[in-house]
Formats: C-alpha cells, structure tokens, sequence
C-alpha cells in the first residue's frame, strides 16, 4: 500500500519537497522490483542503489537530490534522499546506513506490542536515525 | 503464532538475498527456517505447482516427547496449531497470503498443508 511507516527530515525547512520525492522515488523502487521479476536479472541484493537524480530549479538552481532505495524481503522500503552537494557521501556508508535502518526495523517487528503497519514511535529507532543523520549533515 | 511468525521471518531473511519465486521462498521455511526454530530440516516437501504445498516432518519437536502409539493421535493437532500459525505469519510478511493446516497420522510424524491464496 506504501504508506509511510517513518518519515524524517533533517534540515526542516523545505520538507515538503524531500517528502514529495521520496513519494515519487517509491515509483522508481516498483520499477526496478518488478522488472527483477521478468528481466531474470540475478539482482539478489537488497540494496537498490541510485534511484535517480532530481533537479529542483524552483527553489535553488543547484540543488540536485539523489535517491537511493532498498527493499527488504518483507517487501519493506527503505528511501533516502540527500543533496547531492554532500558528495562525501560514498556507496558504503550508504549501504551501511541501510543495514542500521534494517536492523532497527527488525527489531521493531520484534517488538510484540507493535502491530506491522502501525507508523513507527519507537524511541530507540528515533535516536539510531538522528545519530545517522547527524553523522552525515 | 503468526505474529510471532511475522517477527521471526523479519529477523531470519534480514541477511538473505532476495527471494526468486514462491517455490524459493517454500524451500527457506523447509530448510533456514525450520533449523532455526525446531534445530532439523522439513524431511520432506511435496507442491502440485499450484498454489499447495505439503510439508512432512517424520520426528517433529513438538511431538516426540509424547508417546508414539495411538493414545494422544486424537489431541496431537492441537500442538500444531502455534506452528501453523508460525508458518502462516511468515509467509504473510514475505508477500504470501496462505492458509495453513495440519495432520498427524502417526506420531511423532506430522503434515502442514499451505494453501496458497492468490490476491
């Protein structure tokens, strides 16, 4: 159904736009699912990698944001965008910031006073994504 | 037992690379899954290709510690029915909405039967 089980955004001002490409992305992360599925391409990894670049020129000419995407096997998604100004950013520590949110959101299921699909108000993952967050801004 | 089942399926398949089709997916709760929860494999797997799915354990764990004759046959399912819903709840988070029922025939080997419920 892809309704979001957590949404964060770090800075706050222009969230709107980061919300709204992470919604358009979910179109992207289908695509790439379900051409898996026909394609016979041997995509056994759950990280999706680059979603695609976006180029935002209402509000700063050079404001590129990147998406990159992962599923799990519960057919879980995981989005992130970033700007793509942050260009220390490599493909590991993105993968390793996916294996976190992975493994919090397991633990989370693991929770039995949490019912799947509820939106997500644990405290623990709060701090493990602020502390990911602050790593990276 | 299928939130239970939910919960374990999430922490089992964290590390597993994605699932081809429903058969792979079948093969895991035959093999990963079931060594993990009850330490053996699923002795044997029979599907007619569509959509069933019966699933043989000759010496399941929850069973052999009762007697092998015929005294407790009539009330062995209702040890089944936890692990029913395991199977169900794992399944249900892996995409796969199925009913799931059991038969014991002779102790302490037992059936599951999945059916497979197309959306």
């Amino acid at each position: 159904q892809n309704y979001p089980l957590y949404i964060r955004s770090v800075p706050t001002e222009n969230e709107l736009k980061f919300h709204y490409t992470v919604h358009t992305s979910l179109d992207v992360v289908d695509e790439k699912i379900s051409a898996m599925g026909k394609a016979m391409v041997d995509q056994r990894d759950l990280y999706l990698g680059l979603l695609y670049p976006t180029e935002d020129y209402k509000v700063h000419p050079s404001s590129a944001r990147v998406a990159y995407g992962y599923v799990t096997n519960s057919k879980v998604k995981f989005v992130m965008v970033v700007d793509s100004s942050n260009t220390a950013l490599r493909d590991n520590e993105i993968r390793s910031m996916f294996r976190k949110l992975h493994n919090s959101y397991t633990d989370i299921m693991c929770n039995p006073f949490y019912n799947p699909g509820d939106r997500i108000h644990s405290k623990a993952f709060d701090n493990m994504v602020t502390s990911m967050m602050m790593q990276v801004c | 037992g299928f939130r239970v089942g939910q919960g374990l399926i999430e922490r089992f398949t964290k590390d597993t690379s994605r699932f081809k089709d429903e058969l792979d997916i079948m093969k895991f709760i035959c093999k990963d899954f079931w060594t993990t929860v009850f330490k053996k494999q699923i002795d044997n797997l029979r599907t007619n290709h569509q959509g069933i799915y019966v699933l043989q354990d000759n010496k399941f764990r929850l069973l052999t510690q009762m007697s092998a004759g015929k005294q407790y046959l009539e009330h062995a399912p209702k040890y089944l029915a936890f692990t029913c819903g395991l199977i169900r709840g794992g399944l249900s988070n892996l995409g796969i909405k199925s009913i799931v029922t059991a038969e014991v025939s002779t102790m302490p080997a037992c059936k599951f039967q999945v059916m497979i419920q197309k959306m």
